[in-house]
């Protein structure tokens, strides 16, 4: 094909003849830098329409109080009907944060140009990424098995509820009692889905992108391009995801 | 340097053998995606001209009965008379092509692409691939947009701005059914297209430039495209944030933007704890830089046309840049202003309206550049130079209402009226689309190798000139006098008869205004094909676009790419043989380039003073002391 061929042609021309390159970046990278700092409007503005959500309704605290995380997310997989506050979330947590650090190994073996090591650390990253997909296909169907919805929320909790949750510890036998709960601010789970939701997406497409990338290194397309570009650019991506969840988890589950 | 010559010769070679689909249809070449979106933002704004022709029709003479109407709209027009849903559906459609595909896609489209390669020395864009992927976006967002006008319930009929809940309850009313959701899908293409089109502006605009071609020596042109792209880059994805909302409040039974809500024949609502407000504030986050979106490019063409034009330097090149800069980062801080009626916290009111003034400032720096630029040139008046100047017009005219329409005071009397329609009709409407005029015709020799014809340019502008002015003027007085906008007939409202013949006034203006236009399809269509054939250099621009061949070349120049001497604007050189000083010729007076500033002080033979910039020389030029 006459097009890939000029395409092959453009790659193998200096891209800036004009002295120092600004910013010392390849264009591809500052596309990424660019497309992420969009991301981070996106992401902003949904947090804003859940800040915004959150804040108005507050008229009667005990009717309208915003739902208690740590009530809600206290399950762990296998150890039914006890109170383990945000420990599965931490975990998911931990598990993402953990595939960013192998994210780096990756980058930084790729610098050294040594194949072997970037293709195991970029599968390291891309299991980190489906264990968090997993774990949060798992929390959301325990979320909804309890009964969340997008247009209601029951998660509201009763001030007697609140005193008896206080009172428990980690680790302790929990059940909701029907007296505990009660109707609570609409959007507490409609949001909940939407930006973490929005936010899995996201670390779908990263898997995505970090399959190919580990095949395209894998089959030794970098090792001939003589550059592992490539992975620094997905790993922006996957760290941006990463910080993205920090932000995330503060305001679904701490706060 | 050698290997990319020779590997250019290789390149010419497999040229011919491009096939059709991958030189017309899919073609990563930036001449040709500018093409296309310039002939999609045609082809759309004839329909939302049209359908403008249509509404003006009902408002004119809203008891008669036209038969073409149920000729041309079955059902909508059924007796000759136009459906009130229709209308509204009308009035919307009209907005957001408008809006976002005439002049949004159709002018920074076309001319991102076209300029910011030839401009500044680069090949191709930052990713070809991207850029035709951007373009493809934005045609599959017009077709389905195009598409939902023909939907059983009618097109998207909740004004451009789809404020909920009208938008998002389907039985709001018939536009916010189908048509509703397929407004939104067409807005998410658009918003995937625009960013696929910043980010690659962007890159290529810090990126890709060539030897010796600085920041500050970019045509003030490349500037408002890279202005205009991170205003697109930051602003559009908090559009995306608002739709994501408003498509679950339609479709999966969330209530964001819902609340209390008794709707007839459905009874009360369950929806409770949402606010409408909170969509129009993120809305018009994104709805404000839009504006500006919209206008910056046609403010880069226009400088860059009066300066070739007027052949003298433009006028405080760095204070125009810096007013780009001023405008955008304001245009982030300003939407309130949109919702001083939304029941806003007085205090956040007046913060909003003092912003809203101070961009008056960067404005006015622009409008006094582009007067000074013009005063004691020596005039070309060429149609792009007449649309530039035209442009200027409007956005004096405009701009002083906006003055107005920022205080939060007068906005009780003037919010929802003519005014408003009168307003941004005149100050983005009529100036943008005269700055992508000007553009059309200054680098329409760039774009097919031919010229337009001058006598039709000519008269395109003067009745288009008029009649807008035509037009959206005497809106300016039924605003005032408190006629809202957005209805479809004032007979029943006593107090609105005297405006019957103002607005006769105003349909036949816009009639004329249509007719105006086919002056500028003709010429523009007729001149692709059977056109006068261009010279490399027809305005005498010193711009690079004009040292590539004239004949389209993959890859924009053979061989080497041009290095850059001095600044764009470099008219009328006292030195100089020629009026004009094109940046990539070399001057053995000239330092390196790597090292210069933006100009080059003027050789001290003649007047010893002229040992200043040429900034200041200029200045002296202007009010004549030397």
């Amino acid at each position: 094909m006459a097009d890939h061929q000029s395409e092959a042609i453009f790659e193998k021309q200096p891209v800036w003849a004009g002295g120092r390159s600004p910013f010392n970046v390849s264009y591809g990278k500052l596309m990424m830098w660019l497309l992420l700092l969009s991301d981070a409007f996106t992401f902003s503005s949904l947090l804003v329409q859940y800040g915004a959500q959150r804040f108005s309704n507050v008229e009667n605290p005990v009717v309208t109080r915003w739902p208690e995380p740590a009530a809600i997310f206290n399950h762990f997989p296998g150890l039914h009907g006890l109170h383990l506050p945000l420990l599965f979330v931490s975990l998911m947590t931990f598990i993402l944060i953990f595939s960013s650090v192998t994210m780096v190994l990756a980058v930084e073996a790729g610098h050294r140009k040594h194949k072997k090591d970037v293709v195991k650390f970029m599968i390291y990253t891309v299991i980190g990424g489906i264990a968090f997909l997993s774990c949060q296909a798992w929390e959301w169907s325990v979320f909804i098995s309890e009964g969340a919805t997008l247009h209601g929320n029951t998660f509201g909790i009763t001030a007697v509820g609140q005193e008896e949750f206080h009172k428990l510890k980690f680790g302790d036998h929990f059940e909701w009692k029907d007296e505990w709960r009660t109707h609570g601010p609409v959007p507490f789970a409609a949001l909940f889905f939407i930006v973490t939701g929005f936010h899995g997406f996201h670390v779908f497409t990263g898997v995505v992108a970090n399959i190919v990338i580990t095949i395209m290194a894998a089959r030794g397309v970098f090792e001939r391009r003589g550059h592992y570009e490539m992975i620094e650019k997905t790993g922006l991506y996957w760290h941006f995801v990463d910080l993205v969840w920090v932000f995330v988890f503060t305001f679904f589950y701490l706060i | 340097m050698s290997t990319a010559a020779a590997a250019h010769a290789e390149h010419e070679e497999h040229h011919h053998h491009e096939s059709f689909i991958r030189k017309y249809v899919f073609s990563m070449d930036h001449k040709m995606i500018s093409k296309q979106f310039l002939m999609t933002g045609i082809i759309m704004g004839i329909l939302g001209m049209g359908m403008s022709l249509l509404f003006r029709l009902q408002l004119a003479w809203p008891d008669e009965q036209f038969s073409i109407l149920e000729t041309l709209l079955g059902k909508w027009g059924a007796g000759g008379k136009l459906d009130p849903n229709f209308y509204m559906g009308l009035v919307t459609i009209h907005g957001t092509i408008m809006v976002f595909y005439v002049l949004t896609a159709g002018l920074s489209g076309t001319f991102s692409n076209l300029l910011i390669p030839l401009q500044l020395g680069a090949r191709d864009m930052a990713s070809p691939f991207l850029n035709m992927l951007s373009y493809w976006f934005f045609f599959v967002s017009s077709v389905v947009l195009c598409i939902s006008m023909f939907v059983e319930t009618g097109p998207a009929s909740a004004g451009w701005t789809v404020y909920p809940p009208l938008s998002a309850l389907e039985k709001a009313m018939p536009g916010s059914g189908l048509g509703m959701t397929l407004w939104l899908v067409a807005i998410a293409l658009f918003i995937i297209s625009a960013l696929l089109g910043g980010i690659n502006y962007i890159s290529t605009v810090l990126n890709m430039r060539t030897k010796g071609m600085s920041m500050n020596r970019m045509p003030l042109t490349i500037w408002a495209f890279f202005f205009t792209a991170v205003l697109g880059l930051l602003s559009f994805p908090v559009l995306l944030g608002a739709a994501l909302f408003l498509i679950f409040d339609r479709s999966f039974g969330t209530s964001f933007y819902l609340s209390d809500i008794y709707l007839e024949g459905v009874g009360a609502l369950e929806n409770i704890g949402g606010s409408p407000v909170l969509y129009q504030h993120l809305f018009w986050f994104l709805g404000h830089p839009e504006v500006y979106i919209i206008l910056m490019p046609a403010l880069g063409i226009t400088s860059e046309v009066i300066s070739t034009n007027a052949r003298k330097p433009i006028f405080g090149y760095s204070a125009m840049v810096i007013s780009l800069m001023g405008i955008s980062f304001l245009s982030f801080i300003v939407w309130g202003h949109h919702m001083f009626v939304t029941g806003m916290n007085p205090f956040l009111g007046s913060v909003f309206m003092i912003l809203t003034l101070i961009i008056a400032v960067p404005s006015a720096v622009k409008v006094f550049n582009y007067l000074t630029t013009l005063w004691k040139g020596n005039l070309r008046f060429t149609p792009a130079m007449l649309f530039s100047i035209g442009l200027v017009s409007f956005f004096i005219s405009g701009g002083l209402t906006g003055i107005y329409l920022g205080n939060a005071a007068l906005d009780i009397q003037l919010h929802d009226s003519y005014f408003v329609v009168a307003h941004f009709h005149l100050v983005m409407g009529s100036s943008a689309i005269f700055g992508m005029f000007a553009g059309i015709y200054h680098w329409f020799p760039r774009m097919f190798g031919r010229m337009m014809n001058n006598t039709l340019g000519y008269f395109h502008f003067w009745f288009t000139f008029v009649t807008a002015y035509l037009v959206f003027f005497p809106m300016h007085f039924m605003g005032l006098a408190g006629v809202p906008r957005r209805y479809y007939q004032f007979t029943l409202m006593k107090e609105f008869d005297v405006w019957v013949d103002v607005n006769k006034l105003i349909t036949i203006a816009a009639i004329a205004a249509g007719i105006a236009q086919l002056f500028f399809l003709w010429n523009f269509f007729y001149s692709i094909f059977r056109g006068k054939k261009a010279e490399q250099n027809p305005w005498q621009s010193n711009t690079l676009e004009w040292s590539a061949p004239v004949k389209h070349h993959h890859g924009n120049w053979p061989g080497e790419l041009p290095t850059v001497y001095r600044g764009p604007h470099e008219y009328s050189r006292p030195d100089r043989e020629e009026d004009f000083f094109p940046q990539h010729i070399p001057d053995e007076s000239t330092p390196d380039p790597l090292k210069s500033g933006k100009t080059v002080p003027a050789p001290e033979q003649k007047e010893p003073e002229t040992t200043d910039s040429v900034f200041f020389s200029a200045i002296k030029r202007v009010f004549g002391w030397s």
